[in-house]
């Protein structure tokens, strides 16, 4: 099992936002994360990255059997897991290429690897651009700076690409995108699917997921995982509305 | 700022100063304290002709009438003068010829330091002056620059060989009563470099000057003095480092710089004196003069400074824009951490017409360290159709260090423009996270953002510099920010 989350609770400031959540997810897998706003998806993706700021007051995360949670955000990013940030900040006079080589060979380092020369780097930069269809100026600049939202995403796909995780997880990778610039984020997706390695994709709407087909939806709601199903339950959301998913809830 | 940040900023802001070694080495020294008698003992020491002696006679008269400068926004503790040597020279055998006869130990100090004094092994042709203490140890490439009519000596060897130049040119930027410590230094500097490009020269490779205090309870006094004659163009380098100890050292330098017709000098500097310990104590007062002159039309000069040491900086390098349409540049980064002290910035002087000046300052604070830009931009009656550009940006790493920005604009001239922009900014929390989820720690991620802030003016140093710079600024800023 490549992740396995069992009972977590998170919070911030003193509020409850994750209520239990429990989720696995192994090797090969696409899973979709839907649910309305505010009903804990950001909060999930943040807790499993290790951001700080929420406090896991209960439950576990096991990540490749290993405990994630005492594990500092670098390493966990080190062992694989990635995340692609509904917003992505914006770093000044720092380049993406000297970002990424940065990144990379932190990474290569954890693992005991040397870091790669600079002529396999370039090319390895090069191969992934073509992936997300970047073009050749963008890594010069400044990391987000000036980007427009579809860069931004675009950005967030390459360094994907670049690191090759073994766990993604993608928040709201569709939100700001225009249907071209989704449709190339989707194909980047979709390249680096493989059986060794999963992505977790969260999203509002159906639409995305016309383009990277998951095995696997969950519908977050109210800080748990409420409904889980094949890909075939996006639609019905698509189609019912969140309301469908609160009334069968109350009814219960 | 989240609690984590703190942690991250306060290990990143702790690191240890890598210099602080001190030679093993057969030092003269003249007796501590300050008099006439010891400024006699100076010149005779360097042989220096009568108007040399004169001149520092004079400037110590005046030094005795003047104050040490309270406007700066320094804490500067009591300096007892009379307790400081003003004289200590590793001592030499006799006159040098070649680099086998420079004390091994000397060699090793230098090379320990990444200076290699050896030509054959230098890299990419960057001819090098070597200043210990009170003398200058070695000056490379001399030869060959000496084919071009390039003079690049040490400042006494000038005043020896080329006594003309030297008593046409000192002191006609900094005068010795210029300042309280210019007046010091005018007094007991003992060495330094000194530079002529000849008319229509474009110097063919990088000089630079390195600075090392060693000896102990010994101020530093040298002086520079760069002159590109017409249409001539060099490129200036100077870095300097110091012994860990826990008094504190004066460092009073003078850097004067004299660009005539269409001539350019670019000098650039990367300051790393001994900045004291986490507790501030120790570390060198640096109490720094430099001043160009755009004497003839069409010339440039450009200040480049990357200020990471000292535990008091009081400088501000200058530009005197006197020639029409001549051009000052000023692009500086100061990191203060720990309880250093900055207080660094700029004077461009405007009076020729159509003269134009930038400024880019980026300060970098963190710990308890307080740092201040002081920028005056002045444009005279004369100077029509001038502009000025300066960008005074600030960067706060941690709640408890301050940054401040003094900027000064007076204009008497309406075709003239002046910008000023200024920002202050911090490290956020986003940010770190971002760089540490993919993979990148604390400490590198904060290296890497400070290095981008600061990329605008480490772009603008020599090659041979610019690695430096980074790689000091991150270590800089090593376990620095609470």
């Amino acid at each position: 099992m490549l992740l396995q989350i069992k009972n977590l609770h998170a919070q911030i400031n003193g509020k409850e936002i994750l209520r239990g959540v429990n989720l696995e997810v192994k090797a090969g897998e696409v899973h979709a994360i839907m649910g309305p706003n505010g009903t804990g998806k950001s909060t999930l993706a943040s807790v499993i990255a290790g951001r700080e700021v929420f406090e896991v007051t209960a439950g576990e995360v096991l990540y490749n059997g290993k405990n994630l949670l005492e594990m500092p955000v670098e390493q966990r990013a080190r062992e694989g897991i990635f995340l692609g940030f509904q917003y992505p900040v914006e770093i000044p006079g720092v380049s993406i290429t000297n970002f990424m080589r940065t990144a990379l060979n932190e990474v290569r380092k954890y693992h005991g690897q040397e870091p790669l020369s600079g002529a396999a780097f370039l090319a390895r930069m090069e191969e992934k651009k073509k992936l997300v269809e970047i073009q050749s100026k963008l890594t010069n600049r400044s990391v987000n700076e000036g980007f427009s939202g579809g860069e931004k995403k675009k950005n967030e796909i390459f360094q994907m690409a670049m690191l090759e995780p073994q766990l993604a997880i993608l928040d709201e990778t569709d939100s700001g995108l225009d249907i071209d610039a989704l449709r190339i984020v989707a194909n980047g997706v979709n390249a680096l699917r493989s059986k060794d390695n999963a992505i977790i994709v969260i999203t509002h709407y159906q639409r995305l997921l016309d383009y990277i087909v998951p095995d696997i939806v969950h519908v977050l709601f109210d800080g748990k995982i409420v409904k889980t199903g094949g890909k075939e339950l996006a639609l019905e959301l698509e189609g019912k509305g969140y309301d469908w998913i609160r009334k069968e809830l109350e009814t219960r | 700022m989240a609690d984590d940040t703190r942690n991250i900023l306060d290990e990143v802001t702790g690191k240890e100063y890598k210099y602080g070694f001190v030679t093993e080495i057969d030092t003269e020294f003249a007796p501590p304290g300050l008099n006439e008698d010891i400024i006699r003992f100076i010149s005779e020491k360097k042989e220096e002709p009568e108007f040399m002696l004169e001149f520092r006679l004079n400037a110590y008269r005046r030094w005795l009438g003047m104050k040490s400068p309270e406007w700066a926004h320094l804490n500067i503790p009591p300096i007892d003068f009379q307790s400081i040597i003003y004289y200590a020279a590793p001592k030499a055998k006799k006159e040098l010829q070649s680099l086998d006869e420079v004390d091994p130990e000397l060699l090793k100090t230098f090379e320990k330091l990444g200076i290699s004094l050896e030509e054959q092994k230098h890299l990419a042709g960057v001819a090098v002056d070597a200043v210990m203490d009170s003398v200058s140890v070695k000056t490379t490439f001399s030869d060959t620059l000496a084919k071009h009519g390039i003079i690049f000596c040490s400042f006494s060897e000038a005043v020896k060989n080329h006594p003309e130049l030297v008593k046409q040119y000192m002191g006609s930027v900094v005068a010795s009563g210029d300042n309280y410590f210019a007046a010091l230094n005018s007094a007991v500097f003992s060495d330094g470099s000194f530079v002529y490009i000849p008319k229509g020269v474009r110097c063919p490779i990088e000089l630079s000057t390195y600075f090392r205090i060693n000896a102990k309870n010994t101020g530093q006094f040298e002086r520079t003095l760069i002159i590109a004659d017409e249409g001539a163009y060099v490129s200036y380098m100077e870095g300097c480092t110091a012994p860990q100890r826990d008094e504190n050292q004066l460092h009073a330098a003078i850097v004067e710089i004299i660009a005539l017709k269409d001539a350019e000098v670019k000098y650039s500097t990367v300051q790393n004196w001994y900045p004291g310990n986490k507790d501030g104590e120790g570390g060198i007062y640096n109490f720094v003069t430099k001043r160009g002159i755009c004497k003839g039309n069409n010339s440039k000069i450009s200040w480049t400074q990357v200020e990471t040491g000292s535990a008091i900086t009081w400088k501000y390098p200058s530009c005197i824009l006197q020639g029409d349409n001549s051009v000052g540049e000023f692009y500086s980064v100061a990191v203060t951490n720990n309880h250093q002290q900055a207080d660094t910035g700029t004077k461009m002087i405007h009076i020729g017409k159509n003269t134009r000046s930038t400024i880019i300052s980026k300060g970098i604070s963190a710990g308890l360290s307080n740092n201040s830009y002081r920028g005056l931009v002045k444009v005279t009656k004369r100077a029509e159709g001038s502009r000025n550009f300066s960008q005074c940006d600030s960067l706060l790493l941690g709640d408890k260090c301050g940054a401040h920005t003094f900027p000064y604009i007076q204009t008497e001239n309406k075709s003239s423009i002046v910008e000023h922009e200024a920002t202050t900014s911090k490290i956020s929390d986003d940010q770190l996270f971002y760089c540490q989820q993919r993979g990148i720690d604390a400490e590198s991620a904060i290296g890497l953002i400070v290095n981008g802030y600061a990329r605008e003016v480490l772009s603008k140093l020599p090659m041979e510099f610019a690695v430096e710079a980074q790689k000091l600024l991150s270590i800089s800023l090593e376990g620095s920010v609470g």
